[in-house]
């Protein structure tokens, strides 16, 4: 049976859908145009004016805005409301290591926990649940998100944030949790820790909402089983506001977008123009509903195949497929975004040359990221000691950059193949 | 004084060393110490050689990281006890050793030992009651 939050929203007809996103695309281009100026002037180099955009089918002339676009007008030239207005920010990594800072009223927040809390309600959760929050809190938009939205539908909420297994455990039987929302590859580990610790007879879960990283169909068995819980998806970006952008109902074929706020294109990476539905592209977000944040054709970089077919869930929002890949060279570690540039502009401030490989892997559900760089003369010394201080000054600067450890190998000089042709700087061994 | 120790740089993987003790056997040179002093994916591999600049030119032009080290040779009688009274000395002055190995070199009843320490002047004036001495690079037949 399909469970719906807001009903009257999520299964609305296309006809209704469609005419909220006339509306409201032509009152937020307003919007932007009158409060970022950033915007206004990409728009008026193509010589656009408000009055181009009459509605969806305008919506391709408009510019689109990027990663770089985030950098450039970093921290505020994005912004669409005064800073007395701002209730939030949340932050992800940058491609320079300039972070993306996303600004939030009370209103954003507002929509953006009725769209986790749609989330919540499509994996069968009531006020009768509890809710255990492992997601990390702070600046990454996974805690707040769904938390927020748990606290909408009225759960119970745990908001243990991420790591400390053993908290986690003895919390999920004791308080029986019975919706678990994390990352796919902590829920994976978790599951293992269970079966570990001897614990499967005392875990009530029921469900779970994983997102912020790729994972198979393979892995949601493993997942399913190892909890005996049914494994929802959930798709955001910070940019967007974070999860909740679209998710996964029982149908378990893609995430439905949560179109009343954001109108989903899919373009040619290459060339920017909008491809026709069930084709394979860049997915960009246009957020028509945001006012802090106001972002319009943004490209995220993530591949992906939308659609409209009907939905057994009777939800009538369009669907999105996992991502497929990226258009871009960014990396998803342990849900956090991470740029070879970052770690490139790191080995560069801290001595190192720019030579480096990058492999990342999964262990045990988890991912890991090597940094391989080269010894060379001014690093080398006599003293172990000095070089493994040395060692751990990178990592920490890693750290700092990327917000995830990175192990870092040092190999012998010129042991990195040089470009020949093109440099392969980064090895995913991770099969998803 | 002024004996000079090679230090190298090597990544734990197979071959790394079977390279330097090649290319330093095609140069017809030397090796008269070994030591390696490593963690999980790398470590220094320190040498005492005949000829401690063209070794260092050559495995340089091989391509690797290294540097020469001025480290101190103590002669000490090549019998039960003979190395005890030199660490007493340092002991005694408190002075700490970076680390020490041994020289394959043995002559006339004498065995050598590597000392990297901070101060030599005040090593060899620790060494002086024992009547234990320095070695020179002549004595170890080094150029």
């Amino acid at each position: 049976m399909a469970n719906y939050y807001q009903p009257e929203i999520e299964t609305a007809s296309r006809e209704q859908i469609l005419a909220w996103q006339n509306e409201r695309l032509v009152k937020q281009v307003q919007h932007v145009w009158d409060n970022v100026p950033y915007y206004r002037r990409k728009m008026e180099e193509k010589g656009l004016t408000p009055d181009d955009i009459q509605g969806v089918d305008d919506l391709h002339k408009l510019p689109f805005l990027s990663k770089a676009d985030l950098r450039d007008a970093y921290p505020y030239g994005l912004k669409g409301v005064p800073l007395s207005e701002c209730v939030r920010i949340h932050s992800t990594s940058g491609t320079t290591g300039r972070r993306v800072v996303a600004f939030y009223t009370q209103h954003d927040i507002d929509l953006w926990e009725d769209c986790c809390a749609r989330a919540i309600v499509a994996a069968g959760g009531t006020k009768d649940d509890v809710v255990q929050v492992a997601y990390g809190y702070g600046l990454f938009t996974g805690g707040s998100g769904l938390h927020g939205g748990s606290h909408r539908v009225g759960c119970l909420t745990l908001p243990m944030s991420s790591g400390n297994t053993e908290r986690q455990l003895q919390f999920m039987t004791d308080l029986e949790a019975t919706i678990l929302c994390c990352t796919p590859s902590y829920a994976a580990y978790l599951a293992e820790s269970i079966q570990e610790a001897g614990l499967s007879d005392k875990i009530k879960l029921k469900a779970g909402i994983f997102g912020a990283e790729a994972w198979s169909e393979e892995m949601r068995r493993d997942i399913e089983k190892g909890l005996g819980i049914k494994a929802y998806d959930i798709y955001g970006l910070t940019e967007t506001s974070g999860p909740g952008v679209a998710y996964e109902c029982c149908e378990q074929t893609g995430m439905h977008i949560n179109e009343d706020h954001f109108i989903a294109e899919i373009i040619d990476p290459e060339t920017g123009e909008v491809l026709p539905e069930g084709s394979k592209g860049e997915l960009v977000f246009t957020a028509i509903t945001k006012e802090a944040f106001p972002l319009l054709r943004y490209r995220t970089r993530d591949i992906c195949v939308l659609t409209r077919k009907p939905c057994s869930c009777g939800r009538t929002h369009v669907k999105m497929s996992k991502p497929m890949g990226r258009s871009d060279d960014m990396l998803i570690i342990k849900g956090v975004n991470v740029f070879p540039s970052q770690i490139e502009t790191v080995l560069l401030e801290q001595g190192y040359p720019a030579n480096y490989q990058l492999i990342v892997d999964r262990v045990n559900h988890s991912d890991t990221l090597e940094v391989l760089v080269e010894m060379q003369l001014n690093k080398f010394s006599d003293s172990l000691a000095d070089i493994h201080n040395e060692e751990k000054k990178l990592i920490a600067a890693l750290k700092t950059m990327l917000g995830i450890y990175a192990k870092v190998r040092i190999v012998s000089p010129k042991s990195i193949t040089r470009s020949e042709g093109k440099a392969v700087r980064i090895i995913d061994k991770r099969k998803i | 004084m002024s004996v000079y120790q090679i230090s190298i740089f090597l990544e734990n993987r197979a071959g790394q060393l079977a390279e330097v003790t090649r290319v330093l056997a095609d140069h017809s040179i030397d090796m008269r110490a070994i030591s390696i002093a490593e963690i999980s994916d790398y470590g220094v591999l320190r040498l005492i050689v005949d000829d401690a600049e063209k070794a260092t030119f050559i495995l340089h032009q091989h391509g690797f990281i290294l540097s020469m080290t001025p480290v101190s040779v103590v002669s000490v009688p090549d019998e039960i006890g003979g190395l005890a009274p030199v660490l007493e000395a340092l002991a005694k002055g408190h002075m700490d050793v970076e680390y020490m190995y041994s020289l394959f070199t043995h002559k006339d009843g004498m065995a050598y030992m590597v000392f990297r320490i901070e101060d030599e002047a005040k090593f060899a004036e620790l060494l002086r009651p024992y009547r234990i001495k320095l070695a020179d690079k002549d004595e170890l037949g080094l150029k």
